[in-house]
């Protein structure tokens, strides 16, 4: 496992510094085209959504969209936080105490 | 003008608040590193050589479980793809500046160092302190961000799984999504990205974030040009 840890670790820098770094690096007088810009515009909203839907919505690998998934109503309220407050200790905040608010009356 | 003292501490000043939040962000990322089988100082290398904990999250599950390297690096791109589009976007402000401060500028970029960044910039890319400002608030967030994933490697399984701390990260991806969507092709974008995800998630190999990233980009695009043409 160790050198194959080591070499994923490498990899996951590099990909992730040459993202970070990419257009930065392009000389002054190059173009970025207009579709990609478009494009890459929904990437966070798009990527970060397919990270975090799958905790809420899914109770052992099973579909759960009830209200007997404490998790899916925890992320709600923590959703309605974000909304309201746009800070991320809120949201952390309040979607843990939901949680176990939740969990204690499910 | 590179190191203005005062520009720099205003941009340490406006990552204050964020830090409430990258706090424990960073713990679970530790936490969550360790739980999963990596050995505490892998995680703390990686945190120092990867310094995205979305990816270092999502991975820790493939990584312990001994996937393939090039499927971790994969998810790992994709995940991080968005840096793509703020190195775009903070190009029309550093894209004349000394190239080792573009290498620099490169590896401290966070989402919350972006979102600082554009909240006070966005409308005067000619503004001569953003760069210390830049500096001030990156250094300030990537330090806080290191000690707090040391902490939570070091805390590693002493967390009792009963205080179900591990839902803290998929609320801190939440906390970054929310503001995102303020316009109906973005929430187009998220919305059919959550579908495509929990629909697809039998897939193997975390497959079902990739396909949910190409549904989601793909819906954002189509919903714009369709508002524009109306």
């Amino acid at each position: 496992m160790t050198l194959s840890l080591w070499l994923t670790i490498l990899g996951m820098a590099l990909v992730t510094y040459l993202a970070r770094a990419s257009f930065l690096l392009l000389p002054p007088g190059v173009e970025t085209p207009p579709w990609l810009r478009r494009a890459l515009r929904y990437v966070p909203a798009a990527v970060l959504t397919a990270i975090w839907a799958p905790e809420l919505a899914l109770q052992k690998e099973v579909l759960s969209l009830t209200l007997h998934n404490e998790r899916l109503l925890a992320g709600a309220v923590a959703i309605a936080a974000a909304w309201r407050f746009r800070a991320s200790f809120a949201t952390i905040v309040s979607g843990l105490l939901a949680l176990h608010l939740f969990d204690w009356l499910i | 003008m590179l190191f203005d003292r005062s520009l720099f501490a205003q941009g340490v000043r406006a990552a204050l608040p964020v830090l409430l939040g990258v706090v424990p962000f960073g713990v679970i990322t530790g936490v969550a590193m360790v739980a999963s089988g990596i050995p505490p100082f892998a995680a703390i290398v990686m945190s120092l050589l990867v310094f995205a904990g979305a990816s270092m999250v999502a991975t820790a599950q493939l990584l312990a479980s001994g996937s393939p390297v090039l499927l971790v690096v994969l998810t790992t791109l994709i995940i991080n793809l968005r840096f793509m589009m703020y190195s775009a976007s903070l190009r029309l402000h550093f894209a004349h500046a000394p190239l080792r401060w573009r290498l620099l500028i490169g590896y401290l970029t966070a989402d919350n160092v972006y979102g600082l960044m554009l909240q006070r910039f966005s409308d005067r890319p000619d503004d001569p302190g953003k760069m210390p400002f830049f500096l001030g608030a990156g250094v300030a967030i990537w330090l806080v961000w290191q000690l707090a994933v040391l902490a939570g490697v070091l805390i590693g399984a002493g967390v009792p799984t009963s205080w179900r701390l591990d839902f803290a990260a998929p609320l801190a991806f939440i906390a970054m999504t929310i503001p995102l969507l303020r316009d109906r092709a973005m929430i187009a974008a998220a919305l059919a990205a959550g579908v495509t995800v929990v629909a697809a998630h039998a897939l193997p190999l975390k497959l079902s974030v990739l396909l949910a990233a190409a549904v989601g980009i793909t819906a954002g695009m189509v919903f714009e040009r369709r508002t524009a043409a109306s």
